[in-house]
Parts: structure tokens; C-alpha cells; sequence
């Protein structure tokens, strides 16, 4: 039998009391794409960090080719043959240096290789890199003069000038049209009939579809499903990465009061289609879909973090349309941002600080704070939401990754609105807190209307009444959360995805 | 976009119960080091220097610190938002000339003098907050750009030359125009405290602006949401703050403090100098730097920054009177910087933390 060109054996990795990877078991083989799916979080990143030498795994063994593999620094992972393009593709090639320099730069960079450039030398060489791998350009130009998909696959020329054994490519298409796309696949078509092992992360479909012959899921630290029979079972896949492992939540859908926000006709995107939703009183909708769906988009629209392309809101009756951040918190309606270490903790402030910041002007008299109505209101909500601490002026970075998003939630429940979104507040969240923020949810819900924004689906099942679902900014789906048809649901979040390039961060 | 979340939780501090013991001994070294060390100063150059423990050495020390605290105030402020202002040194000397000029050349009185260098200092922070937030200029190159255009401003009305009364001006009048009384008095008036002529203005006014930023920062909603944005300008934002606003609003703080500077430099001088107030800048920078490490705060601080300016001044004053050449003062006061930073970034909680 073939020795794989890659196997991992029991991969674990932990970051202080968080299990980020919990014993994986893969092997990759050479000549094939393998495709690593997995929600935020699951360990994705952790597990190629691990495979390039940014981390050392706390326990298990990585081979290649039957040899023991250990980097300890990205450098020593190259040359053993483990070459990896990040997703940030200025990461992968200097703009401001030419082709054949980018393409020859780990060669000068090694030491003993002269004092001075033999620059003939160089384009040689570099073009030779290029004729290799069919890049058709002149490999004197700077780079910064290439368009994105250019650059993209010159800096994975760069990784295979390494004649690697296992090139690792991490969202390789996130910022390429489809025709650029192509233009790579291509090159990784002939990668492949080389004999390199591929391992190709991604969350679009239509990428997988196109390129991978066999999908390995992770999900929660572990590897949850591996497809590899034709046709590969792409709904299974994103099953396994989005797991389903609740049985019946024992929701009881309290009855919906009356409309609170009406879309009408909505458009996130130039080009998608038109939808409209109406989100009631006492109603907590989950909102699901994956990356670059429209989901973060949606969000900066009730927000006013963005104008929709097209259509109209209406909150209570009355036109809703928001110019900035500042007028939606007048209007009461409150977005709790995903990612809360860039998005939400004020690292400086303590609990108490943190929680008042967007509602400091109730908690001042002419501008004048007045102290005892914000620790008292910061004492309400940390008992209400069981936040952890000793007191409520414990420093915010003294929590636990759980408790913080407590704070967060905490700094918007802190105050009655009309429509909170929630947009992934269970990220990098543990079981119990999980559970603590969406009772807490839940337990508020009357008066309001809510949005959860989540891409995994068992968070959807465990809060939501509804469930709606997203692609390619629109809304493709509206389940009522009783003996929900899982398998249309992933068939709808899966769907044919068309050329995408959602953002991921909200436009400020 | 999907770094993975769990890495940033795993932040120091997780494990409040093992730390906090041996914590107890640094905490108390990081806050109240900077105090202890600076009355210990005190005690021993009052020890050594004769003279040094008396009402007119401790006013000398104020009155020496009080410009350069005025600045550093306006430096506070800016480094509150997480920004930084470089050209206050140059406000405060255009302010001085404008003062001048305005009283000699324009031969009106001080009221109208003080008017003017307010206003000009409110309109240099306006445009250094517009240049930042409007036209995405990093801080530091705005301001030092701004500093530059002042240092060069300053000088073309005059054809770069001092202005004084009976100077003769670019078309060959001469400037009859005086520094009134009442301006002089913003320089040289000095208020009874106990002893008869003992404070002078400039102190006052120190203590008034001090009092006045430290209540701005500390107990009103503002100040609370400057350092929101200081620390994480997108969660502040998020969080429907005016970013925009509140940084633009820092740099006028800033300009408007080093204007009154200016205006009680030229009080005390008596004439426009074009060539005073070189180390304005530099020194006042230090006094708020060294304002990070007062009581711990690992933040810009207004007291922290009077503090700062102060342990500046008393150092100086005492080493002067040890007779330590002038020329030692510029290694003193980067020496005293240099320990206050290692203070506040390798010791304190933040500084490990970022």
C-alpha cells in the first residue's frame, strides 16, 4: 500500500482552558485536493498552523512520506517540504519589488547565496519558475502593478517554486471573480497530476465543487465527517461541519406579537435578489448561512452601518432608515457585533465601563456621569446574565473568553429596544455561556424584536422560533423552528453559490 | 476573515487565583512608585540643597513647569483618543508671535490679543483633526507637517524677525504698539498667598486647566467616550459613538491649550522672540509620557501629567541648586522619560497585555 504523503495521528492543541483541537486523525495523499471545511472557530486555522510551524501541537505526530515531522518555526516547515499561501494574499508577494524578484525571494533571502543580485540570473530563473506553472507575464513588472488574481498566483508560484510536498492553501478565491478562480484551479488541475497533496480550505461551494476530491469537515476540534466516494456528498459535508448533534430542543414557540421591522423589497448587493421579512414582537429569529452570504451585510443595514441598494424599511409603522449607528440606538434598534475582541471589548474599561458605553447619556446628568446609576445598572445585568467576576469593576480582560460575551450581550440588554441583532454571539463561546445567553435571550425576548445571526445550525435550532436562510444576499429560506426539514435547510445554506465576494467586516 | 476567536481569548489573566498573590507587590511598586520617588526627591534635595524646602523654591518649580503642563494637558487629550499632536510646540510659538503682533504691530489691546490666539489654536487643531479623520493623514505625519508650516507661518509677517516695539516693520514704519499692562499681567502678576506676591499667573491657570481636563476626562460622558475610543476606536464606534467627531474635538483641546502657552510666554517675555519655546514640544511630550506611570494608570491621565511635569520641574530645580550645569538638564529629563516608560509598559498589566 502507498505510503500518504501526509498523516497526522491524535493533533491536539489547546490555548490555555480552551481545546482548540481535539485529537485529529487525517492523512492526505499525494496527487489529491483534499477539501478542510469548517465553521469559525472549528479549529481550521489552529490545525494549518500547526501543519506550517506557527504552532507546536501540544501532543500527536504529524509524518511525511513516513518521516517524522516537527517544525518548530514556519521556515523549517518549508523546507521539509510544507509550503502554505495565506489567505491575505499581500502576505504571500512584496508589492513593490518585481515578479522575478517575489518569485526568487526565499532563494535571496538564504544565506550564503552573495552579496550582489546577478539580476540576469534572477529573471532566468524566475521565468523558468513561470513557464512551469503557464503564468504568463513579464516577470519584470512589480507587482503592485498586477490585479488581485495575479498577485494571488504569483505567490503560489513562490510556494511552488519550494517543490513542496504539501501545498496548503487557505481561501485561496476569497477576493476572485469566478474567471480568476478558474485561472488557479487550472493551475492546481496541473499541481495535482504532479503529485503534490493539496490541502484546500475553503467555504465556498462552488470552489469545492470544482476542485476537491475528497472533503474532510471539522467541526468543534474534530474531524466530524470525511467524504471521499464520487460523487462526494457535499450536503453531508456541510452537515458534518455544521453539525446536528441536537436532538429536540425543547422550544415552545411562544406566539409572535405584532410586526415590529418590515423589509420591503430589500437589496444588500448590486445584482441579488430583492427580499422581504417581517420580524415581530417577542419573536427571536435565526438567521443562518455561510460565510459571505449576507448575513454581515444585513447586519450593517439594520444598523445603519450601510444603505441597502434598494428597498425600505419600516419599524413600528414608521420609515426606518438609518444613517449611521448612532441613529438605529435612538430608534432602539441595537447590534451586538460579532468578533467581540475588534468589534466590542473596550480593552482599558473594566465590566462596568464597558457595559455603559453605548448609553452613557443615561447615565449622565449635563454630560456629568453619574457613577451610581451605571454600577447599579452594571450589577443588574451581571446578575442577570450570571457574568462571572468578583466584583463589577474587575478588569474586562480578566474574564474568560465566556464571560466577555456576556458583557457584550449585557452591554445591550442593558436597555429596552426594538429590534437587537445578535450577530454570532456564541463565537469562541463555551457550553455553559452558551446556554446562559441564549436563556437570557430568550427570557427578554417580549417587547422586542430579535435577530441571532449564525452560520452553525445547531445554534439556530437551540434559540430560534424561525429560522431563515441566506445566499448570495437574499433570503432563500423560512422555517418555522418545528420538526425543522434539516436536510432542505442544507440544502438551502449549500446551494449553488454564484460568484461571491461577500465582506466580512462591517463598514464603518 | 475567520482568525480564529479562541486564540485572542487566551489573554494573561485567566487565572486570577494563582497571580493575585504575587501580584500584590508589583501592583503597589506600578502605583505608587512614581509618587514615592518623587517625594523621596524632595526629601533629599531638601536634605542637600539649601533653600530647596521654601515657598519661593516650590513656586519657582510650578512657574517653571507651568507652560510646558499646559501643553502637555493638550498633549493628554490627543493621546487620550490614541493620537498624538506634534505641532503644539509651534502652536504655542505662533501664538506668541501672533500676541505680539497683534499688540505691537496691530497696536490693540490684550483682550483682543487673547481672542486671537484662541481662535488661531482652535482652528490649527481643526484642521489637524480634519486632516486626520477626513483625509486618513496618520497622526504623527499630519502634525508634524502642521508643525512645520507654523514654525514657517510665524516668521513671514515679520520677514523673520522678533517683534518689539519700535521695530521697524517689511514697508518701513515703525511699530509703535505696546505689550499693554493688562497683557504684561498674564506674565509677570504674581497673587498673595500667605506671602505677598507670591503666585504668579501662570501657575493659576496650570492648576484652573488641570482641574478643568482632569473633570472633562474623568466625570463626564465625553471624556469616558474619548478613552473608549483610545482603546478601541471600532468597538466605541460600533457602539454609536462620533469617532470622527470626539478625535477633531481632541486636537482643538490640544491647540486651544497650547495657544494659552503661548500667550503667557509672551506675557513673560515682553516681546514676540521668534527664537523661545524650542523645547516646548519635547517637554511637554515628556510630562505627559511620564504621566502614564503616575498611580499605575498605564494611560494618559491629567493628573498623571501634572505629575509628570512636576517631577520634571523638581528634579531641574534641585540639580540646579546642586550646581549641575544647565547643559546635563536635556539628559535628566530623557533619563527620567526612559524609566517612566519601562514603568508603565513593561510592568503594568496593559503593557504585557498588547
Amino acid at each position: 500500500m502507498q505510503i500518504p504523503a501526509v498523516s497526522l495521528r491524535g493533533i491536539s492543541k489547546r490555548f490555555g482552558d480552551n481545546i482548540v483541537l481535539r485529537g485529529i486523525d487525517l492523512e492526505l495523499s499525494a496527487g489529491e485536493v483534499t477539501a478542510l471545511m469548517g465553521a469559525n472557530g472549528a479549529g481550521k486555522s489552529t490545525l494549518v498552523k500547526v501543519l506550517c510551524g506557527v504552532h507546536a501541537a501540544d501532543s500527536g505526530e504529524i509524518d511525511l512520506y513516513g518521516e517524522g515531522f516537527n517544525p518548530t518555526t514556519p521556515s523549517a516547515a518549508i523546507s521539509a517540504g510544507v509550503v502554505t499561501v495565506h489567505q491575505s494574499i499581500n502576505d504571500g508577494v512584496i508589492p513593490d519589488l518585481d515578479i522575478a524578484s517575489n518569485l526568487m525571494l526565499d532563494h535571496l533571502a538564504r544565506p550564503g547565496g552573495g552579496f550582489f543580485l546577478n539580476k540576469r540570473n534572477i529573471r532566468a530563473e524566475a521565468r523558468k519558475i513561470a513557464a512551469a506553472m503557464a503564468l504568463d507575464v513579464d516577470v519584470t513588472q512589480l507587482v503592485s502593478a498586477l490585479n488581485l488574481a495575479d498577485r494571488q498566483l504569483v505567490a503560489i508560484a513562490r510556494a511552488i517554486a519550494h517543490k513542496p510536498k504539501l501545498l496548503i492553501l487557505d481561501e485561496p478565491t476569497s477576493s476572485l471573480s469566478a474567471k480568476e478562480a478558474e485561472r488557479l484551479f487550472e493551475l492546481l488541475d496541473r499541481l495535482r497530476a504532479s503529485g503534490v497533496a493539496i490541502l484546500y480550505i475553503s467555504h465556498r461551494m462552488s470552489d469545492i465543487r470544482r476542485i476537491a476530491d475528497r472533503i474532510v469537515s471539522m467541526r468543534d476540534g474534530r474531524i466530524s465527517g470525511v467524504f471521499s466516494d464520487t460523487p462526494l456528498d457535499f450536503e453531508g459535508a456541510v452537515q458534518a461541519m455544521l453539525g446536528h448533534s441536537m436532538t429536540d430542543t425543547n422550544i415552545t414557540i411562544p406566539p409572535a406579537g405584532d410586526p415590529i421591522l418590515r423589509l420591503d423589497n430589500l437589496v444588500l448587493k448590486a445584482g441579488s435578489e430583492a427580499f422581504s421579512l417581517d420580524l415581530h414582537d417577542n419573536e427571536i429569529v435565526a438567521i443562518t448561512g455561510l460565510v459571505g452570504s449576507g448575513k454581515t451585510e444585513l447586519a450593517a443595514v439594520l444598523f445603519g452601518l450601510e444603505k441597502p441598494i434598494a428597498g425600505q424599511m419600516t419599524l413600528r409603522g414608521a420609515i426606518y432608515a438609518p444613517k449611521n449607528q448612532r441613529q438605529a440606538i435612538n430608534a432602539g434598534v441595537y447590534l451586538c457585533a460579532k468578533d467581540r475582541a475588534s468589534n466590542g471589548v473596550v480593552p482599558d474599561f473594566n465590566i462596568t465601563k464597558n457595559i455603559s458605553v453605548p448609553f452613557l447619556a443615561r447615565h449622565s446628568r449635563f454630560s456629568f456621569l453619574r457613577f451610581s446609576s451605571e454600577r447599579a445598572t452594571a450589577r443588574r445585568t451581571i446578575k442577570d446574565l450570571g457574568i462571572i467576576c468578583q466584583s463589577d469593576v474587575d478588569e474586562i480582560d480578566s474574564l474568560s473568553g465566556g464571560n466577555q460575551q456576556k458583557v457584550m450581550v449585557a452591554r445591550w440588554l442593558a436597555e429596552a429596544s426594538n429590534l437587537l441583532v445578535l450577530d454570532e454571539p456564541f463565537q469562541g463561546v463555551d457550553i455553559k455561556a452558551r446556554h446562559d445567553i441564549g436563556q437570557k435571550i430568550r427570557d427578554t425576548a417580549k417587547g422586542r424584536a430579535t435577530v441571532v445571526m449564525v452560520s452553525e445550525i445547531d445554534e439556530a435550532l437551540a434559540i430560534a422560533d424561525r429560522i431563515i436562510v441566506m445566499n448570495d444576499h437574499t433570503i432563500v429560506g423560512d422555517h418555522r423552528n418545528e420538526n425543522t426539514d434539516l436536510a432542505q435547510v442544507l440544502t438551502q445554506v449549500t446551494g449553488q453559490q454564484r460568484d461571491q465576494t461577500g465582506s466580512e467586516t462591517y463598514a464603518i | 476573515m475567520q482568525s480564529e476567536t479562541r486564540d485572542a481569548t487566551n489573554i494573561p489573566g485567566n487565572d486570577p487565583a494563582r497571580e493575585k498573590s504575587k501580584k500584590s507587590f508589583t501592583d503597589l511598586a506600578i502605583r505608587y512608585g512614581f509618587l514615592v520617588l518623587m517625594i523621596g526627591l524632595v526629601i533629599f534635595f531638601s536634605v542637600i540643597a539649601e533653600g530647596f524646602a521654601s515657598p519661593y523654591s516650590a513656586v519657582f518649580i510650578f512657574q517653571s513647569v507651568a507652560i510646558t503642563g499646559i501643553l502637555a494637558l493638550g498633549v493628554t487629550a490627543t493621546l487620550v483618543v490614541d493620537g498624538f499632536d506634534l505641532s503644539i510646540g509651534s502652536t504655542a510659538t505662533s501664538s506668541l508671535m501672533l500676541s505680539a503682533y497683534v499688540l505691537v504691530v496691530l497696536e490693540m489691546n490684550a483682550f483682543v490679543a487673547v481672542v486671537a490666539c484662541l481662535i488661531m489654536g482652535a482652528v490649527v487643531g481643526l484642521i489637524n483633526g480634519l486632516l486626520i479623520v477626513k483625509f486618513r493623514v496618520p497622526d504623527l505625519l499630519a502634525t508634524l507637517g502642521m508643525m512645520f508650516l507654523l514654525v514657517g507661518l510665524q516668521r513671514i509677517p515679520t520677514q523673520g524677525r522678533s517683534i518689539a516695539t519700535g521695530m521697524t516693520l517689511p514697508d518701513g514704519r515703525v511699530a509703535e504698539g505696546t505689550f499693554s499692562k493688562a497683557f504684561l499681567a498674564l506674565g509677570r502678576h504674581r497673587f498673595d498667598f500667605f506671602i505677598d506676591n507670591l503666585i504668579p499667573v501662570s501657575v493659576i491657570v496650570l492648576l484652573v486647566v488641570g482641574l478643568l481636563v482632569w473633570v472633562f476626562m474623568e466625570l463626564t460622558r465625553h471624556g469616558r467616550l474619548m478613552y473608549a475610543i483610545g482603546s478601541n476606536a471600532r468597538a466605541a464606534s460600533l457602539a454609536g459613538t462620533n469617532v470622527n467627531r470626539y478625535k477633531v474635538l481632541a486636537y482643538m483641546i490640544s491647540g486651544v491649550l497650547a495657544s494659552v502657552g503661548g500667550i503667557l510666554l509672551a506675557a513673560r517675555l515682553g516681546r514676540g522672540d521668534i527664537a523661545s519655546g524650542n523645547n516646548l514640544l519635547l517637554d511637554s511630550v515628556a510630562a505627559a509620557l511620564i504621566g502614564f506611570a503616575v498611580l499605575g494608570a498605564a494611560k494618559p491621565n491629567a493628573f498623571g501629567t501634572i505629575i509628570g511635569a512636576l517631577f520634571i520641574g523638581i528634579l531641574l530645580q534641585g540639580l540646579t541648586m546642586m550646581n549641575a550645569p544647565y547643559y546635563t538638564q536635556d539628559f535628566v529629563k530623557g533619563a527620567v522619560l526612559v524609566v517612566a516608560l519601562v514603568f508603565t509598559f513593561a510592568l503594568s498589566k496593559r503593557g504585557g497585555a498588547h
